[in-house]
């Protein structure tokens, strides 16, 4: 059991990275939200669709919906293997899952994930039970619809032994909830010989902060991929998300980030090859519309014959803002293959008129470029995330 | 004939260096002119000149293509004109896949031509991403397979036969024939003109030439028959060409 007043003090504990932000300037989310059972009809679904949830839930395995602090709405197609739920209801049908709470991510981190603590946040609950292969995506839409507030989530997944799961999360702000601040803790695990691909997809307001905090452990000979993608602008946002790998599996990051002016974007990820033969990518591509861009990486290297490398590429495409590449490795042991890039820079004019020259515009050319630096250099997006993502460039409004 | 391109004593700098020194040449409608030189005499840069690359700054001198003055004309507009290029050396295009460029940038023919990607050796190549890793001889079957698609009405070819094995040697020469003759429509003959470097003349066993240019330090150096040039050139090198002013321009 944690101890309650360790966790009361980290509530004054800043982030490791990030502008600190006052948690009092905002109320507590509500705990209480429509709900809505046919998410077509429902107000929310424009904003769904602009990050990958779709309404219809076509090809989708399920649906879960929070508004604010309070789930509304949880529909699965009828599968074997999968459950899905608010997590406050998870937790009285599961015995078990206490031993899943507060593993993966620890609440005295900081004051973001010891707020979600104490105010025992409701979330997600997904898990695929040993052995099932779940064909389409689950999706999970995190709506934040109250100005000046928080909201405060706790999410776990949970992908067993030989199973296999796809997950794509949005979060979104509503027009009026702009200046909010989403925190949101999640715990993800993945078992031995299992896979989970987790893509999250973001459209939040000018103003809006945000401080997830996520932690991942997968097993043994399992592959871990997670997505992350935000290409509007927001306020200030600050995530690292880490994971822990055992014997033989691999872990891939893809970041995908648009910094538009205003916008304060520190985010990457963090993965601890502990186990032997383990590999990880981290994979970042980032764009200055003059925001400030900051992506960072850290690989470190437990076990031998571990793999990993590190990418963080960025296009200044407008002055303005700043762009940094943060990348760290560390390794303990001898025998691990460890190595990293990063680049700054402009888009090169040759290649603009190489595909001028071909009879696109200059506009043309420069968004065919960015959408291929964004996702296409980028192995491993599930196909369904790819579609999502080439019309979340589209909507990006890159050019002026 | 009634002229397609005309360069009339183009000066430009790139790096800070003067490369074109006084420029001049024409090419006629449906006429197929080859560009001799030895390295670094500026053809190349002559080439991206015509096609407008910014890298390359004119600092007097006209280009006039179809009777429009597009000196200062943006690359796409002149590709939209007409104009298009085999570059020797295209940048790498990260992210960016070969049949998605050829499906976008011809919206009329794209399908057709990506359908017919084998004929290119290049069916292999639709989802790579252009020119990333690939070889010489990829580069060139890459480029004809956008030009096909693209249907400029005239065409800078920079050295297509350059880096290219005997096996494939063929198969770039008669691309190269089909971009400039109208298949369709043998009786027609040539209907797209060309401007073509080469150093060894090979591609002039496809597709003929009717004009030869040799260009030394940033100028042209003298014009004629392409075979005899060719010949010259084979025999006593470019040397020669400075001795030689019964054609000098
Ligand atoms: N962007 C550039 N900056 C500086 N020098 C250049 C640039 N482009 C070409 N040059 C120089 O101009 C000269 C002519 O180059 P190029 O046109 O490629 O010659 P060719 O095609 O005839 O071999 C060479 O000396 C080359 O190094
Ligand atoms: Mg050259």
């Amino acid at each position: 059991m944690q101890d309650d007043k360790a966790v009361r003090e980290a509530l004054s504990k800043k982030g490791a990275y990030g502008a600190d932000i006052d948690l009092d300037r905002y109320e507590e989310g509500s705990r209480d939200a429509e709900q809505i059972s046919d998410l077509k009809d429902s107000k929310y679904s424009a904003y769904m669709e602009k990050v990958g949830v779709i309404a219809d839930e076509m090809n989708r395995s399920g649906t879960l919906m929070f508004i604010d602090n309070a789930p509304s709405h949880c529909s699965s197609a009828v599968q074997e293997g999968l459950e899905m739920m608010p997590l406050s209801q998870a937790l009285k049908v599961h015995d078990g899952l206490k031993d899943y709470m507060w593993k993966a991510v620890s609440p005295t981190k900081d004051k973001y994930t010891a707020k979600s603590y104490l105010e025992d946040s409701d979330g997600y609950f997904v898990r695929v039970k040993a052995g099932y292969h779940i064909k389409d995506p689950v999706q999970a839409c995190m709506m934040l619809d109250t100005d000046r507030t928080i909201q405060n989530v706790h999410n776990i997944v949970i992908v067993e032994d030989g199973a296999s799961l796809e997950m794509i999360t949005g979060c979104s702000t509503s027009p009026h909830a702009n200046d909010s601040l989403h925190v949101g803790v999640s715990e993800i695990y993945v078992g031995n010989d299992a896979s989970l691909a987790f893509s999250m997809i973001h459209n939040w307001g000018k103003e809006t902060g945000v401080r997830p905090r996520t932690g991942t452990v997968v097993g043994k000979n399992s592959a871990y991929t997670n997505n992350y993608v935000i290409l509007n602008p927001v306020g200030t946002l600050q995530s690292f998300p880490s994971c822990t790998l055992d014997e033989g599996s691999s872990a891939l990051y893809n970041t995908m980030c648009i910094a538009h002016e205003g916008s304060d974007i520190d985010t990457g990820g963090l993965v601890y090859l502990n186990g032997r033969g383990s590999s990880a990518q981290i994979m970042s591509r980032s764009i200055s519309m003059g925001g400030h861009m900051c992506a960072r990486g850290r690989l470190v290297g437990n076990a031998p014959e571990v793999k990993a490398h590190l990418e963080c590429r960025s296009i200044i495409m407008k002055d303005g803002g700043s762009t940094s590449a943060v990348p760290e490795l560390e390794a303990h042991v001898a025998d691990v293959e460890m190595t990293h890039e990063a680049a700054v820079g402009k888009i090169a004019q040759d290649q603009i008129e190489y595909l001028m020259s071909r009879g696109l515009s200059e506009d043309e050319a420069v968004s065919m470029i960015v959408r291929g630096f964004l996702s296409g250099s980028i192995n491993g997006l599930p196909a369904e995330l790819q579609r999502e993502l080439d019309e979340a460039i589209s909507q990006a409004n890159l050019g002026d | 004939m009634t002229e397609m391109l005309s360069v009339v004593d183009l000066h430009a700098e790139a790096g800070g260096r003067e490369i074109l020194k006084g420029v001049d040449l024409t090419v006629d409608q449906g006429e197929t002119c080859v560009l001799f030189g030895p390295n670094g005499s500026g053809k190349s840069t002559l080439m991206s000149t015509i096609m407008g690359y910014s890298n390359i700054t004119v600092t007097s001198g006209q280009i006039i293509f179809k009777g429009k003055d597009i000196t200062d004309m943006p690359v796409d507009e002149r590709a939209k004109l007409g104009i298009g290029m085999m570059m020797q050396r295209p940048p790498n295009i990260y992210g960016v896949k070969l049949g998605d460029l050829i499906r976008v940038a011809s919206p009329q023919n794209g399908e057709a031509v990506l359908a017919d990607a084998d004929k290119f050796k290049m069916s292999g190549f639709l989802d790579r991403e252009i020119n990333v890793g690939f070889s010489g001889g990829e580069i060139k079957r890459s480029e004809l397979l956008q030009l096909t698609a693209q249907k400029p009405e005239f065409i800078l070819l920079d050295e297509p036969e350059s880096g290219v094995d005997l096996e494939n040697i063929d198969l770039i020469g008669n691309k190269v024939h089909d971009l400039l003759y109208d298949s369709a429509c043998p009786g027609r003959g040539r209907h797209v003109s060309s401007l073509v470097i080469t150093h060894t003349g090979q591609i002039m066993d496809y597709i003929g030439a009717d004009k030869g240019y040799v260009m030394k330090n940033g100028r042209i150096q003298c014009r004629g028959n392409p075979l005899e040039l060719l010949k010259e050139i084979k025999k006593n090198g470019y040397g020669e060409c400075d001795a030689c002013r019964m054609i000098r321009l």
